[in-house]
């Protein structure tokens, strides 16, 4: 391999990378104010890029983008409120398969909004052929909008939960949901908090990566996985985990090419998926003690 | 302040408290001693509204808990050191304190509870020294005080602890419970629930004594401590006459 097709290689794994990672913090956000995994994070991803799309009819992207980001943060908090919210005092396992049964719910609606078509947003700046040269690279400038969202998210997101009062409440509930039910914190209101936040960090993610995954309505699926894989390669609940496991993935995904047929990069996060969880279930980042006193 | 008649509760079929009734008037310690699994925690946790009570009736300043919400209770002034601490460990001491004082801030503002938060640190001036710490690497005296420190944030009517000596030295136990005579002193109101019978009659004005979910004996701290009983069963000394 040259040298230049190396760090081309290097760009793609880490552009691929970090969208894992924003699929993985949707996942660690809910995981760590209730305890689930909620499988329906690939479509919240999925559904950012979908809305964003229908709105950019009517109106200029950056609208478009916002809309569908409060839209599916909208959907996120009514999908908690109708089917988590009530339920008496579930076990982990039960309110699991309630968000698979409604990650099918929100695909086959997206089928039957959108049809199968391939769709994409437009590229934020530039177009399919525009490049930025840096040093032996050249990478569409959607990319740097894809790591630059990317970044800003997980920083804003580490400021809301250290400072804001509303980011400690909810990391309260994750640390001991009695005690902080007993502080007179309303813990029902930050699991549908949680719903939205992630939501809308999916739907973002969706929406930067658009012009370059294209989106379709069973595209959140293998994201899902993706991001279930980095979400538990950087230990469960750990975000700065999950950033560094995505990079890794999508590292080892880019080089894999050279080595084995394209069609078997799936393959290659969901052996890593397998190994790790035989291996080292608490991930490469996480606290095996911790994950001990987990409830799964 | 807190009047309970004739309560029932527990956990599915299983009758853990069957017709209880006790009160709590403003100003005073009240104890509850018992052996394990005589039913103290799920007591408290009926008051707070942690358990529902399936008869009886439970007021708390006047107000029927027994529909409430557990943070409508908390918000209403009563507070409750759980038991083993069950400090936020991820979290630093003075975000566990400000937490506590969630009610607070939400009733009288954000001034209030730093105020607070400085009474605290009065209170407990170890928390002051560890206010940067994570509560999980705190020593188990020092998580009980911040425990009850959380509790306090929020300037409760009535602040129930449930086993605050449990697993800690006597020296510590002793200045735990130094503290709870000073909430006294500072007007608050408390109900103890304690294995370490000795030591909460000791500070108590009355007590209560909980054997198998039902109210065996009660009195004033003193009559109780005299008693023949509750010598023999709680206090491991047997008196022959």
């Amino acid at each position: 391999m040259t040298a230049d097709l190396f760090f081309q290689y290097l760009f793609a794994g880490i552009t691929y990378g970090i969208m894992y990672a924003i699929v993985a913090i949707g996942f660690n956000i809910i995981y760590n104010t209730t305890g689930i995994i909620n499988f329906a994070q690939g479509e919240f991803v999925m559904l950012g890029g979908m809305i964003a799309i229908s709105l950019l009819h009517f109106v200029p992207l950056p609208l478009a983008v916002a809309g569908g980001v409060v839209i599916t943060m909208l959907v996120g908090a009514l999908i908690e409120i109708l089917f988590i919210r009530w339920l008496d005092n579930p076990s982990v396992l039960r309110m699991i398969i309630i968000t698979i049964g409604l990650s099918i719910l929100i695909r086959e609606a997206a089928l039957h909004i959108w049809g199968e078509s391939i769709r994409s947003l437009p590229y934020f700046y530039g177009n399919e052929i525009t490049t930025i040269t840096l040093g032996p690279v050249r990478i569409s400038p959607q990319v740097l909008w894809v790591l630059g969202v990317c970044g800003i998210v997980v920083l804003l997101l580490s400021v809301f939960f250290k400072v804001t009062p509303l980011g400690r409440e909810m990391r309260a509930c994750a640390a001991n949901r009695r005690a902080a039910i007993l502080c007179g914190i309303n813990a029902r209101n930050m699991v549908t908090f949680s719903f939205m936040l992630s939501a809308g960090i999916g739907a973002l993610a969706g929406c930067v990566m658009s012009p370059i995954t294209y989106t379709q309505y069973d595209s959140g699926t293998p994201l899902a996985i993706k991001g279930f894989t980095v979400a538990i390669l950087g230990g469960l609940g750990n975000s700065m985990g999950a950033v560094a496991a995505g990079i890794l993935l999508g590292i080892i995904e880019a080089y894999s090419i050279s080595f084995v047929p394209l069609a078997f990069q799936d393959a290659i996060s969901i052996t890593i998926l397998l190994i790790i969880l035989f291996v080292r279930p608490h991930g490469l980042f996480g606290s095996g003690e911790a994950a001990r006193l987990k409830e799964f | 302040m807190l009047r309970i008649r004739n309560m029932e509760a527990g956990y599915g079929n299983l009758r853990v408290l069957k017709n209880i009734s006790l009160h709590v008037d403003g100003g005073e310690i009240v104890t509850m001693i018992g052996a394990n699994g005589a039913g103290k925690t799920t007591l408290l946790h009926t008051i707070i509204g942690l358990v529902r009570p399936t008869r009886g009736e439970v007021l708390f300043l006047g107000q029927d808990c027994r529909r409430l919400e557990a943070r409508r209770i908390v918000a209403a002034g009563c507070a409750l050191v759980p038991e083993g601490r069950q400090v936020f460990a991820t979290m630093s001491v003075e975000e566990n304190l400000i937490l506590g004082g969630h009610v607070l801030q939400q009733r009288e503002g954000r001034a209030a509870v730093l105020r607070e938060l400085g009474h605290q640190y009065e209170l407990f001036p170890v928390l002051r020294e560890r206010r940067q710490q994570l509560a999980g690497t705190l020593s188990g005296g020092e998580q009980q005080m911040l425990a009850m420190g959380r509790a306090l944030m929020s300037r409760p009517r009535l602040v129930m602890m449930d086993e605050p000596s449990t697993g800690l030295a006597p020296l510590v136990v002793r200045d735990i419970f130094r503290v709870v005579v000073r909430l006294r002193e500072e007007g608050n109101t408390v109900l103890l629930v304690e294995q370490n019978a000795r030591a909460a009659l000791g500070i108590a004005d009355r007590g209560y004594v909980l054997e198998t979910g039902r109210v065996i004996l009660q009195g004033p701290a003193g009559d109780l401590l005299a008693n023949r009983d509750v010598q023999r069963a709680y206090l491991g000394r047997e008196k022959i006459a």
